[in-house]
C-alpha cells in the first residue's frame, strides 16, 4: 500500500496544485541572486524564496524596479509597493538595456498559452494571428527576457491545450528547434531550464534540448501526464516524485503572500 | 519678463491639441495613467486616433470601445493583475465597434522606439525577436548586420506620436515636470513627440522644482501645456499620492464582457460628466480617501548652495 503524501487522514488534501508549483518555483530559485519577476504565481513564487530561502535575492520587475521588498502582495508588476523601499528604481530604458540585456539576471520566471517539445512559448494568439480565435496579451518584455535571462523558469499548469505539438505563435524562444540553435542566433541567455507544473517536473538536460520528465507530483503516473502532452514525452531513467511543500513555506503563502486565496 | 503660464484645462488642452486622425500617446506603466485626458478626448468625440501605449490597459480599452480609434501600435495587451482586455479582444477579434489594426512590437522594442524617435536616430537595435513570429507580424521588425563583424541584430523603427499626455505628480506653471516611482517611458515618450501636455497633480512654485533639479524628466523646454488635474489618473495611481483603485478595475473587468454593458459604463463614468470635478463627485469623497497610500518620505538631500 502506498501512502498519499498529499492527503491528510481527514481525506483533505494538506496542500493544492498551485501551491505545490508556487513552492516547487519558490525552490528552484535557491541560490540564484537576481530573479526577473513576472506577473501572478511567479510573483508569489519569486516573493516566497525571498521570505524563506533567500533573503538577499533581489527581484527585478520589468516596470524598473531592481531590489524590490513589497510589504504587500502586489496587484501587478506595476503595483506602487514594489517601488517603496526597493532599492533603486529605473526609466524602462535602464531596466531593458543595462539590466537585462546588459546581463545582469540570472534567472527569470516566464509562462504562456502554450509549450513546445523545446520550451518555446506561445502568449500571442490562439489561432490565425490576423484572425485570432483568441487575441492573448502578447510579448510584453517576454521574447528579450526569454533570449537574456541567464536561465528561465517556466511556470504553467499541465493541460493537453497547453503542452501542444505545435505553436499558433512562437512568443518567446525556448531552445527553438532544439540542440544549438539559440546559440546559433548569439542569444546571451541559457534558454529554458526547467518547466514546473502543477503535476510534474521537466528540464532540457539532453543534448537534443527537449523537454523530459524528471519529477512526479504525489498521485501522478506517467501515463497520466503524457495523456496530456501533445508529443511522445521523453522520461528520465531517474524520475523521482516531486517534494511535497512544508508547513513553513504553505504558512507564508497562506497568511502573508495570499491571504485571500487568490492563487490557491 | 517672466514667462507665460502655459496652463490650460484639459478641455482646452484637448481641443487644441487633438484632432481626427493624430498618432497619441498616453504613456505610464501601470502608475500615471492620464485618464482625465482619455475621457475628454472621448467627450469629444474624436475618431481614427492612433493610439500609442506599451500597455494599452483600461485607458485604451476605453477608448477603443468608444470608437475613437482604428489603429492600435502597443507590446502588452491586459488588465494588469486582472485578466484580458475585452473591448479591445472584441474589436481585434470580431471588429466590434469596428476594425482595429495592430501594430505590436514587444516592451524592448516600444522603449527602443521611443528611445530612436526621441534622439533622432534611424533605428534601434536590440537583442530580441530572433526566432520568434514577432518578425513575420510586423514587418517593421527587422535585422541588420552588425557593421563591426558581430552577427546580425534585430531593428527598431523610431516613434514620434504628435501628441503625448504626461501625467505626473507635480510641475511649475511652464511645464518643468517632476515625477518619482515607476516612471515607465515618461520621459523618453515625451521628448519622442511634437506636442507634450503635461497632466499634474499639483502647480508648484518654479523655486520648489529647482531646488530638486535631479527629479525634473521633463523640461518646460518641451512642454506646449500644463493641466492641473488632481486625481486625474484615477483608477490608475500615482505615487505617494493615491494607491490604484482596484475595485475600478475589477468593475471595468466585469461590465466590459458586452458592448451593451460597456456602453452603459462609458455613459456613466464618461458622457454624463463634464469634467474630472464632476467625476471625482461621482466618487465621493469616502472612496478617494480610501486610496491615501499613507507616508513614506525619502530624507533630504543638499545639493549645496555654491555661491547663492
Amino acid at each position: 500500500m502506498t501512502t498519499d503524501l498529499a492527503t491528510q487522514p481527514t481525506g483533505q488534501p494538506a496542500y493544492t496544485p498551485s501551491e505545490l508549483m508556487i513552492v516547487s518555483a519558490s525552490r528552484a530559485l535557491q541560490g540564484r541572486r537576481v530573479v526577473f519577476v513576472g506577473v501572478g504565481l511567479p510573483n508569489i513564487a519569486c516573493n516566497l524564496a525571498r521570505r524563506s530561502h533567500s533573503p538577499d535575492m533581489e527581484l527585478v520587475y520589468e516596470s524598473g524596479v531592481f531590489g524590490a521588498q513589497p510589504a504587500r502582495l502586489p496587484l501587478s508588476i506595476g503595483d506602487p509597493t514594489l517601488v517603496s523601499r526597493a532599492t533603486s528604481v529605473t526609466s524602462m530604458v535602464d531596466l531593458f538595456m543595462l539590466y537585462l540585456q546588459g546581463g545582469r539576471v540570472d534567472v527569470a520566471l516566464l509562462g504562456g498559452a502554450q509549450i513546445d517539445r523545446f520550451g518555446n512559448l506561445n502568449s500571442t494568439v490562439i489561432g490565425d494571428y490576423t484572425k485570432p480565435k483568441v487575441r492573448l496579451p502578447g510579448s510584453g518584455g517576454a521574447a528579450e527576457i526569454a533570449i537574456n535571462a541567464g536561465a528561465v523558469l517556466i511556470i504553467t499548469r499541465l493541460s493537453r491545450r497547453t503542452f501542444v505539438e505545435k505553436l499558433d505563435f512562437l512568443t518567446s524562444p525556448g531552445f527553438l528547434d532544439g540542440g544549438e540553435r539559440r546559440a546559433a542566433l548569439a542569444m546571451p541567455g541559457g534558454g529554458p531550464q526547467q518547466v514546473i507544473t502543477d503535476r510534474a517536473l521537466f528540464d532540457f538536460s539532453g543534448p537534443e534540448r527537449e523537454m523530459t520528465l524528471i519529477e512526479l507530483a504525489s498521485g501522478e503516473t506517467v501515463e497520466a501526464v503524457q495523456a496530456d502532452v501533445a508529443w511522445p514525452l521523453r522520461v528520465s531513467p531517474d524520475l523521482r516524485p516531486m517534494t511535497p511543500p512544508d508547513p513553513h513555506e504553505l504558512a507564508i503563502i497562506r497568511e502573508e503572500l495570499d491571504p485571500k486565496g487568490l492563487y490557491r | 519678463m517672466t514667462a507665460q503660464s502655459k496652463l490650460l484645462t484639459m478641455e482646452a488642452a484637448v481641443r487644441r491639441f487633438v484632432s481626427d486622425g493624430i498618432s497619441l500617446a498616453i504613456e505610464g506603466f501601470t502608475a500615471f495613467i492620464c485618464f482625465a485626458a482619455a475621457h475628454e478626448i472621448m467627450r469629444q468625440r474624436r475618431r481614427q486616433l492612433t493610439l500609442i501605449r506599451m500597455t494599452p490597459d483600461l485607458v485604451y480599452d476605453q477608448m477603443v470601445a468608444a470608437g475613437t480609434a482604428d489603429r492600435l501600435v502597443f507590446s502588452y495587451l491586459g488588465n494588469p493583475g486582472v485578466g484580458s482586455l475585452h473591448a479591445i479582444r472584441r474589436a481585434v477579434e470580431k471588429d466590434i465597434p469596428g476594425p482595429l489594426a495592430i501594430e505590436e512590437y514587444s516592451h524592448f522594442g516600444m522603449v527602443g522606439r521611443y528611445v530612436a524617435g526621441a534622439s533622432r536616430l534611424p533605428f534601434f537595435p536590440l537583442r530580441s525577436y530572433a526566432g520568434t513570429d514577432m518578425v513575420d507580424a510586423n514587418p517593421a521588425i527587422r535585422f541588420v548586420d552588425s557593421p563591426y563583424g558581430d552577427g546580425p541584430i534585430a531593428v527598431v523603427p523610431p516613434l514620434n506620436p504628435d501628441v503625448a499626455f504626461i501625467h505626473a505628480q507635480r510641475a511649475d506653471r511652464q511645464g518643468n515636470t517632476q515625477l518619482w516611482g515607476l516612471l515607465g517611458m515618461q520621459k523618453e515618450a515625451a521628448f519622442a513627440s511634437r506636442h507634450v501636455i503635461a497632466v499634474v497633480e499639483e502647480i508648484v512654485d518654479e523655486d520648489v522644482i529647482r531646488r530638486d533639479p535631479n527629479r525634473t524628466l521633463i523640461p518646460g523646454l518641451i512642454v506646449d501645456a500644463v493641466v492641473h488635474e488632481p486625481f486625474g489618473a484615477h483608477p490608475s495611481y500615482v505615487q505617494g499620492y493615491y494607491d490604484r483603485d482596484n475595485a475600478f478595475y475589477l468593475d471595468w473587468d466585469r461590465r466590459s464582457r458586452s458592448p451593451e454593458d460597456t456602453g452603459a459604463w462609458l455613459q456613466e463614468w464618461v458622457y454624463d460628466v463634464p469634467d474630472r470635478a464632476a467625476y471625482l463627485a461621482r466618487l465621493g469623497p469616502d472612496r478617494l480617501a480610501a486610496l491615501d497610500p499613507g507616508a513614506l518620505w525619502s530624507d533630504p538631500v543638499n545639493y549645496g548652495a555654491y555661491g547663492a
